[in-house]
């Protein structure tokens, strides 16, 4: 793998592969010691052009649990906001030597404008850019749903026959659109639930059911999986909905809605949560729900995915 | 500057008929087959290459004043000489904005200098293009420029009312409103065609409504006051809808189609390559097929480039970051062959017509374009369109490279043009600076009017 | 042409006296962990612990087998086309004070076992560790030396030796091989 920057062009032995790796990698964070060797010497940037602190240090812990050294540019108050061009930066990171370049960039695209460049060489991760993808989230997401829903027996599987609903604004997400690709190349069927204003114009063309109604969809499907997505405020200063109470009633993952789940089926959230909007703290809390695995699954999937780009020869570009 | 005389020999007409056309002082003297050639004259093997009127381009983006980094009054009428045109008409999103006197006859002196092509500012509607309030029309219209044309392109003039006012008002001066529909609100931060693509990518969608609205809007209020109207760059199937309705209601409006928005989808944005960044954006295979529909009967008046110089940092970068625009003079011809002759669209006397003679009819731009009858202005082209070649940024000549049909295999070449009998590129070679410079200062001499 | 240098028989005998080498120098099964280094050696290491729970009574052999990947600790990496590790697996009992046998098919350059003690370095402090393989073929680059050989065979550096097993390979024998084809 020479980059990592949407799971659409993930094949389904690649995906299996990265979870697979992760697993191993999950084993080392049982360990006492949780650091290996294997990228001593490589160079991995976190390049962050968009505040998020959790998928930094997320990677950041991934790099070092892999020996890697890491650099954070972070280009929030730096040349990079006073103009400084993306590619002045990546030619920076290239004098610099660096091996990866793990980039967030509110541009969607702008991971796959670095890759494509012949401003550096590096292998490049997108670790989210715009409304386009989030590819390690939606990988941490399958992997999650793997251990939880095959205990014991995850490797080497798909999510063949799972059911997966995710709610909320899929509009604006970019966890949606790389949980859509990844969990159809893994088997999984997905259901998008969200007001009309939120669901992106053409979804009807994509592999996925669409509902306006959540408990319509949770009675009907039963689903193994329930994804929150994170609403946030500034959409209603927009007019996608009239209210967060009006929201929260018709949208949100509240406590009767939990209580008419299926004991066995998981919730989902990719963080930063609003409770008592999308989700309510007893079902943010709840045996259910995967929250904080998510949180320590990342860092495995970022290992993994660190490791596939960064271990082996380069390879040629294609 | 000696005055030469040209004799094209064996050059086919638009209308097919074969011509040996003989140019001499400044104008054509005969088309008759089998003229032999006046001694001194030059002689040009024209067999196989089809001669147009001097194409005219009614949406050039020359960048002069204030943007001279991506192109200059000269180094834009290069790029329309290398793309067979013999004038264009200057679009006023200048810094200063040409929306005074004082710019567009600045614009008007730098055109004339240069000798390359006839410019022809268009003057803002609004100041500042603000769409607050309209500029000074009348003083650009009496202007040494004369201006006729009058756009805020680039920005839409959204005020309905405001609208209402700049058709009534440029009555006066019988000029006209170009208007560049988008709505503004139903843009903001727009950054490609909606729909199910540009949800995949996460590119904020620019619904077609945003253009179809408008433009319905402004055909209503057109015909309400009984004003001209002229739409620049349709680009969806629904705007081709609007305004073919709007003709059959005997409304008097003109519409326009870029040569990019004729050949290329938004597909092409799958890459996130800023060179496919575009207003209005590139849209479905559907939308293509009914613009070149439009053009085929008519619906759609002229083909115009809207070329739009910019420098390589402006798209050198990710997409939301990148500047709006095409360069499109160069290009412009072998476009439309591709697209809308070799389909059996169009022939060329359609080319003509959409590329010279109306362009020049809705701008006003008199005595510039012809039927090749005798003394005709020598103003025209000669085009080989039996050439396929791979499109290269070697074929610019303005000093912007954001074409997006670089590496693409077009039909036809320009290989002559001729302004005023002056030939601006000759066998594919542009006329040097000095040699245009000296073709301007004779035309001057002579009182060749500017705006003809 | 590969000339054939263990058959079936050949490679049970070799397996069957390193099990009883190491009952002896441990003085039987107690605190014995036996880990395969992927992918052969750890067929290789199951064997080894099927046979010693045959000669100790009472021994479960997967409280006592497991294996060790070392691609994470390999020195080369970035030598080769990107390695797609195999599960690390100790036995329950860990291996903290234990005699740690490290299993692997062939022992050459000796790269491969250094890594192995890093991993195990990682994983935990074992008594001692012993290094068994089934065949030795010399060429060190490092100070490493086998403590149970099934069999030394000299070679030069431009052969090749195979070895087959039945679990991964579906047949049973150790070949050379003159490496022609890099020429
Ligand atoms: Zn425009």
């Amino acid at each position: 793998m020479r980059h990592l920057l949407s799971t659409k062009d993930l094949g389904r032995a690649e995906a299996i592969q990265i979870l697979d790796i992760a697993e191993d990698m999950a084993d080392v964070q049982n360990r006492e010691v949780k650091k290996l060797p294997t990228l001593r010497g490589k160079t991995v940037v976190n390049l962050f052009f968009e505040d998020s602190t959790r998928t930094r240090i997320s990677f950041e812990a991934a790099a070092k649990r892999l020996s890697a050294d890491v650099i954070n540019f972070s280009a929030k108050g730096s040349s990079v906001s006073k103009g400084e061009s993306l590619k002045d930066t990546a030619q920076t990171l290239a004098a610099m030597g660096a091996d990866g370049v793990v980039i967030r960039h509110s541009a969607s695209g702008a991971p796959q404008v670095l890759a494509q460049s012949d401003w550096i060489d590096a292998g490049v991760v997108n670790a989210g850019d715009g409304t386009h993808e989030h590819p390690t989230q939606a990988l941490l997401d399958a992997f999650t749903m793997r251990r939880r829903l095959f205990p014991g027996d995850s490797r080497g599987r798909g999510l063949d026959g799972v059911s997966v609903v995710i709610v909320g604004d899929i509009l604006h997400s970019r966890v949606a659109r790389s949980n859509l690709w990844l969990l159809g190349t893994l088997g999984a069927t997905v259901t998008f639930v969200a007001p009309a204003t939120l669901v992106p114009v053409g979804a009807d063309t994509w592999p996925v059911d669409l509902s306006f109604d959540l408990d319509a969809t949770l009675a009907l499907m039963q689903p193994d999986v329930v994804m929150m997505l994170r609403i946030q405020s500034e959409r209603m200063n927009a007019a996608y909905f009239p209210s967060a109470r009006e929201y929260g009633r018709q949208w949100g993952l509240d406590d009767e809605r939990l209580a008419r789940l299926r004991p066995d089926s998981i919730v989902m959230h990719p963080g930063p949560m609003n409770r008592g909007l999308e989700i309510s703290a007893g079902a943010a809390d709840s045996a259910q729900s995967t929250v904080l695995e998510q949180v320590a699954n990342g860092v495995s999937i970022r290992m993994a995915v660190l490791y596939l780009l960064l271990s082996g020869e380069r390879e040629a570009l294609s | 500057m000696s005055e030469s005389s040209y004799l094209l020999k064996g050059a086919t007409l638009p209308n097919g008929q074969a011509a040996d056309i003989l140019i001499q002082d400044g104008r054509i003297t005969s088309t008759a087959p089998g003229s032999s050639a006046p001694s001194g004259a030059v002689v040009v093997d024209a067999a196989g290459l089809v001669a147009l009127p001097g194409l005219v381009d009614l949406h050039t983006h020359l960048r002069e004043p204030g943007f001279e980094q991506s192109e200059t009054v000269l180094t834009g009428t290069r790029a329309a000489a290398a793309g067979g045109f013999t004038s264009v008409f200057a679009m006023a999103n200048t810094m200063p904005v040409s929306d005074t006197a004082g710019v567009v006859e600045q614009v008007q002196s730098l055109g004339d200098a240069a000798g390359y092509a006839t410019v022809r500012p268009i003057g803002a509607v609004t100041v500042g293009l603000a769409g607050e309030r309209l500029s000074e029309i009348g003083a650009m219209a009496q202007s040494r420029a004369a201006v006729r044309v009058f756009s805020d392109d680039g920005k839409c003039v959204h005020d309905s009312l405001l609208m209402r006012r700049a058709l009534e008002y440029v009555k006066t001066f019988d000029g006209v409103i170009a208007q560049h529909a988008q709505d503004p609100r139903l843009t903001e931060n727009a950054q490609m065609n909606e729909g199910a693509l540009s949800s995949e990518l996460g590119l904020k969608g620019w619904p077609a409504v945003a253009e179809e609205s408008i433009i319905a809007r402004d055909v209503l209020l057109a015909e309400h006051v009984g004003a001209r109207l002229h739409i620049c760059h349709l680009s969806t199937a629904g705007s081709v809808d609007v305004v073919r309705w709007a003709k059959a209601r005997g409304i008097p409006v003109t519409a326009e189609a870029t040569p990019h928005h004729l050949l290329l989808t938004e597909d092409l944005i799958r890459s996130y390559d800023a060179r496919y960044k575009v207003n209005p954006p590139l849209r479905r295979d559907e939308d293509v097929q009914a613009l070149r529909a439009g053009v085929a009967d008519g619906t759609i008046d002229i083909v115009a480039t809207d070329h739009a110089p910019h420098p390589r940092e402006s798209k050198e970068s990710e997409w939301d970051a990148a500047s709006f625009g095409m360069v499109g003079l160069e290009s412009a011809l072998p476009v439309v062959q591709t697209a809308l002759v070799d389909t059996g669209l169009l022939g060329w006397d359609d080319v003509a017509r959409v590329l010279s003679t109306t362009p020049a009819r809705i701008g006003r731009l008199n005595g510039h374009t012809h039927s090749f009858e005798e003394g005709a202005p020598a103003n025209l082209t000669l085009v080989d369109p039996a050439d396929r070649s791979t499109f290269t940024l070697d074929r610019l000549a303005g000093k912007s490279q954001n074409t997006p049909f670089e590496g693409v295999t077009l039909a036809g070449r320009v290989r002559w043009t001729f302004h005023h009998g002056f030939p601006t590129l000759r066998d594919g070679e542009l006329a040097s600076i000095e040699e245009a410079a000296a073709h301007a200062r004779h035309l001057a001499r002579e009182g060749v009017p500017a705006h003809g | 042409m590969a000339r054939t240098v263990l058959q079936q028989a050949d490679i049970a005998r070799a397996l069957t006296r390193i099990s009883h080498e190491i009952l002896e120098s441990n003085r039987g099964a107690n605190d014995l962990v036996i880990l395969g280094i992927p992918t052969r050696g750890v067929v290789l290491a199951d064997r080894i612990g099927r046979i010693i729970a045959g000669i100790e009574q009472g021994t479960d052999p997967s409280a006592i087998v497991g294996s060790l990947d070392i691609t994470m600790y390999r020195d080369d990496l970035a030598r080769h086309p990107t390695r797609t590790p195999s599960p690390t697996q100790v036995p329950r009992q860990g291996i903290d004070g234990k005699t740690v046998v490290l299993v692997d098919d062939v022992l050459y350059s000796g790269r491969t076992i250094r890594a192995a003690l890093d991993a195990l370095n990682d994983l935990g402090r074992p008594r001692v560790v012993r290094l068994a393989t089934l065949v030795d073929r010399g060429h060190r680059d490092l100070p490493i030396r086998a403590d149970f050989v099934g069999k030394n065979l000299p070679t030069s550096r431009e052969e090749r030796i195979n070895v087959r097993l039945t679990e991964i390979d579906g047949t049973e024998e150790v070949s050379i091989e003159e490496a022609t084809s890099e020429r």
